[in-house]
C-alpha cells in the first residue's frame, strides 16, 4: 500500500475493521433512514403533484420519477460493486468482499424496477409493453450480469472463494458495460431508426427536473441504508466465531 | 517461458487429436442447430436469407459455449491444473497458451463449416468474405472471454448453466458487430467500421482476458 | 553437500491458522524447515494436513500468519522454481504417453539432476517411454508422478500421501529417493500414515490433531 499516503491507508483500515464498521453502521442507520424518508416524501409529492403535466405525454410521464433514478442506480451500484471488488482483491479487505456481494441484489432490484417501469411507460408511449429500445435492452443485459454474479456467489460453497470469484466477475463486467452499451446503441440505431427517440427529451423543465434530482438522491440514500443493513448481517454471519461478536452478544443478553 | 507456452499448446493439440471424437462435437452441434432452423421456421428462401446471419452467429455462439467446458475441465480433474499453477512461469501466459490451443481445436473448424452453412441458408455471395473475416476475428474472442467464465466455474459440479449466464451477456457486443457486418455486406455496404471495432475488441481481449482467467483459476483451486 | 544446494535455504511458517467452514483446523502454527530436513505432518483425517500442504503451495490462503521462503514472502521469492508437489491427483494426462507427460512437466519447470531416461530408470518405469498413461496401473502412475520430482530442479518436495497405491517395492523405492534427496541437501514436507524409515535426526513431526 506504499502508494497510498499513510493517514489515508490508516483511515481505510480503521473504517474497514469489522467492529468499528458495525458500531458506526448502528449509529448511522437511524439518521440515514430519516433523511431518506424526508427526501422520498418530498420527491414523490413534488413529482406527482407540484411538477407540471407534460403537454405531449400527459401525466404518464411521471413514472420517470421512479424509472430514471432506478436506471441511474442500476449502473451506479455496478460501479460501486466493481470498485469494492477491486479493493477486496488488491488489499484483501474483508469488508470490501462483503460490500460486493451485498450490492448485487440491491443493484439487481433497481435494474428490475427500471425494466418494469420502462415497460409500463412503454405501453402508453409505444402502445406495447416491450420495445427493443437501446436503453431497455442494455438494462436487460445489465440484469443478466447481476444475476450471473448472484448465482455464481450462491454456487461456490466456500464464501471466501465465492467473494473473490464475484469480485473478478464484477471487474470483468465493469470493463464490458461501456462496450455492451455502445454496441447496443449501435445495433439500435441501425434496426429501429429514429422512432423511439422521443423518449429522450432533449430538455426538461426545471420544475420537472428538481423532483427528479431529489428522487435520485433519495434512491442513493436508500441504497446506502440497504447496503449497510445487508453488510451488517453478512458481517455478523462471517465473523460469528470472532471475539468481538462474542463479546458484543454477551453484553447484549 | 516461450518453451513452456509452446509445450502447453503442443500438449493440448496432441490431446485434441487423441480425443478427436470429443473435439468435433461442437462442430456437429453447430451444423445440427443450423439445420434445425429451416425445419422450425420453414424453408422459405427469402425468410432464411434475412435470418441467415442471425442463425449462424447465434448457433456459433452456442457451439463455442458448449466447447468451453473442455478448456480446463480435464486438467482440473486429473491434477494437471495444480501443476500449471505451481509452475514458476506466469500463469497468465500458460492460460493464454491453453486458450490458443482451444481456439485452434474448436474455433478453426467453425471457420470452415460456417461459410458452407451460410450458402445453404442462402446468404448472398458478397457477404461470404465478410463472414469469414468476422469469424476469424470473433472466434478467438469467444474463447478468450469464455475462458474467464470457465475458470470461474470449473470447480463447480454443475457449472454449465451458470457458465452460460456469465458468458453470454459478455458475448453481446461481438454478436452485434459481427452479425451486423455480415448483414450489411450482404446488402452491399462497406463494413470497415464494424471490422475495425472487432479488431479492437480482439486486441483488448487478448491483452485483458487471460489476467482475470488466471486469477479465477487460482480462486477455483482453493 | 552437492553444489546445487550450496546456499542455505529455509521454509518458515509463522503463526499460521486455518479455518474450514467456520471450523478451526489449526492456529498459531510455527515451524522452520532447512536443508536436509523432513517435516512429517501427522493427524487424523480432516485434521488439516492436506489444507496445510495446499496453503504452503499457495492454492489456499491462510486465515492468519505468514509463510516465508529464505526470509521472503512466497510470492516475492523464487519459491515456485524451488518446489515440486505431488498431491492426491497424479497430475498426468492419461491420453498422453509417459514421455510426453514428463516433457510437459519439464517445460513447466527447469531441468534438474536427472534426464528423462534416468528418471524413468530410477522409478522403475524404463521401457514404458511410449506407453499411454491410461495403460499403466495405479502404482505405475504414482511412480510416474514421482518421476516429475527427479527431472526438474527443486529443493523442496511437498508430498501428500506419497505411499498411496504403492506396493512394498514402490514404498521402499520412494524411501530411497527421499533419502537421496535429503542427504543431498533437499527438503521434504509430507503427510503419511506410513511409518518413515528415515533417520530420526532428519525428521521433525507436527501433529495437527485438534487439541481442543
Amino acid at each position: 500500500m506504499s502508494f497510498v499516503p499513510a493517514p489515508i491507508s490508516r483511515f481505510f483500515h480503521r473504517m474497514a475493521s469489522p467492529p468499528h464498521f458495525y458500531c458506526l453502521t448502528n449509529k448511522l442507520l437511524p439518521w440515514l433512514t430519516v433523511i431518506f424518508i424526508l427526501l422520498l416524501g418530498y420527491g414523490l409529492y413534488a413529482g406527482l403533484y407540484l411538477a407540471p403535466t407534460d403537454y405531449q405525454q400527459g401525466d404518464s410521464y411521471r413514472i420517470i420519477y421512479v424509472h430514471v433514478p432506478a436506471a441511474w442506480m442500476s449502473l451506479f451500484i455496478y460501479v460501486v460493486m466493481a470498485t469494492a471488488g477491486a479493493i477486496g482483491l488488491i488489499w484483501r479487505i474483508k469488508l470490501a468482499d462483503i460490500m460486493v456481494i451485498c450490492s448485487a441484489p440491491i443493484g439487481a432490484s433497481f435494474t428490475f424496477i427500471a425494466l418494469v417501469t420502462g415497460s409500463l411507460w412503454g405501453k402508453p408511449m409505444w402502445g406495447t409493453w416491450w420495445v427493443w429500445d437501446a436503453r431497455l435492452t442494455s438494462e436487460l443485459i445489465l440484469l443478466f450480469l447481476y444475476l450471473g454474479i448472484i448465482s455464481l456467489y450462491g454456487a461456490i460453497e466456500d464464501k471466501r472463494s465465492a467473494s473473490r470469484a464475484v469480485s473478478i466477475l464484477a471487474l470483468v463486467g465493469v470493463v464490458n458495460i461501456p462496450i455492451i452499451h455502445y454496441s447496443v446503441e449501435w445495433w439500435n440505431t441501425l434496426h429501429q431508426g429514429p422512432t423511439v427517440t422521443k423518449i429522450d427529451k432533449p430538455s426538461i423543465h426545471i420544475d420537472m427536473l428538481i423532483p427528479l434530482l431529489v428522487m435520485a438522491i433519495a434512491f442513493k440514500f436508500y441504497h446506502l441504508i440497504a447496503l449497510l443493513q445487508a453488510a451488517k448481517v453478512e458481517l455478523l454471519k462471517r465473523e460469528q466465531n470472532s471475539q468481538w461478536v462474542k463479546t458484543m452478544l454477551e453484553s447484549e443478553t | 517461458m516461450i518453451s513452456a507456452f509452446f509445450a502447453i499448446v503442443r500438449r493440448d493439440l496432441i490431446l485434441a487429436v487423441r480425443l478427436r471424437a470429443e473435439a468435433v462435437n461442437p462442430v456437429f452441434f453447430f451444423i445440427l442447430v443450423v439445420t434445425l432452423f429451416p425445419l422450425g421456421i420453414g424453408a422459405e428462401t427469402k425468410l432464411l436469407q434475412t435470418m441467415a446471419t442471425g442463425i449462424i452467429w447465434v448457433s456459433a455462439l452456442r457451439a463455442a459455449m458448449l466447447s468451453l467446458d473442455s478448456l480446463f475441465r480435464s486438467d482440473f480433474d486429473d491434477g494437471s491444473l495444480e501443476q500449471l499453477l505451481l509452475s514458476p512461469h506466469p500463469l497468465t501466459i500458460l492460460v493464454f497458451a491453453k486458450i490458443i490451443a482451444h481456439w485452434l481445436v474448436t474455433g478453426l473448424p467453425l471457420l470452415i463449416v460456417a461459410p458452407l452453412l451460410a450458402v445453404f441458408l442462402g446468404l448472398p455471395q458478397q457477404a461470404l468474405g465478410t463472414l469469414l473475416i468476422t469469424l476469424v476475428l470473433v472466434t478467438p474472442v469467444l474463447s478468450l472471454i469464455g475462458s474467464i467464465g470457465v475458470a470461474l466455474t470449473v470447480g463447480l459440479r454443475r457449472g454449465g448453466m451458470i457458465l452460460s449466464l456469465l458468458v453470454l451477456p459478455l458475448y453481446v457486443p461481438v454478436l452485434i458487430f459481427a452479425s451486423n457486418a455480415v448483414a450489411m455486406a450482404g446488402n452491399g455496404y462497406a463494413v470497415d467500421a464494424q471490422i475495425n471495432i472487432l479488431i479492437a475488441i480482439l486486441l483488448l481481449s487478448v491483452v485483458l482476458a487471460p489476467l482475470p482467467a488466471a486469477a479465477a483459476l487460482k480462486m477455483s483451486m482453493s | 553437500m552437492p553444489d546445487h544446494f550450496s546456499t542455505r535455504q529455509s521454509l518458515q511458517a509463522r503463526n499460521l491458522s486455518c479455518f474450514r467452514d467456520d471450523r478451526l483446523l489449526f492456529e498459531g502454527l510455527d515451524f522452520t524447515l532447512e536443508n536436509s530436513q523432513v517435516l512429517l505432518l501427522e493427524g487424523k483425517n480432516g485434521s488439516g494436513k492436506t489444507s496445510l500442504l495446499r496453503i504452503i503451495c499457495g492454492f489456499r490462503e491462510q486465515d492468519d500468519g505468514e509463510i516465508l521462503w529464505c526470509g521472503n514472502a512466497i510470492e516475492d521469492s523464487d519459491f515456485f522454481a524451488q518446489m515440486a508437489y505431488v498431491g492426491h491427483l497424479d497430475g498426468v494426462k492419461k491420453e498422453l504417453t509417459v514421455t510426453e507427460n514428463l516433457k510437459t512437466a519439464l517445460a513447466l519447470g527447469r531441468p534438474g539432476k536427472y534426464s528423462l531416461d534416468q528418471a524413468l530408470e530410477k522409478v522403475h518405469l524404463a521401457g514404458y517411454d511410449n506407453s499411454l498413461v491410461q495403460s499403466l496401473s495405479a502404482g505405475q502412475k504414482r511412480r510416474l508422478s514421482l518421476a516429475r520430482l527427479l527431472i526438474s530442479s527443486n529443493t523442496l518436495w511437498i508430498l501428500d500421501e506419497p505411499f498411496t497405491s504403492l506396493d512394498k517395492d514402490g514404498i521402499s523405492l520412494i524411501e530411497s529417493l527421499m533419502h537421496e534427496h535429503i542427504t543431498a541437501g533437499g527438503m521434504i514436507i509430507l503427510t503419511s500414515h506410513h511409518d518413515l524409515v528415515l533417520h530420526e535426526s532428519y525428521v521433525q513431526k507436527i501433529n495437527l490433531s485438534p487439541c481442543h
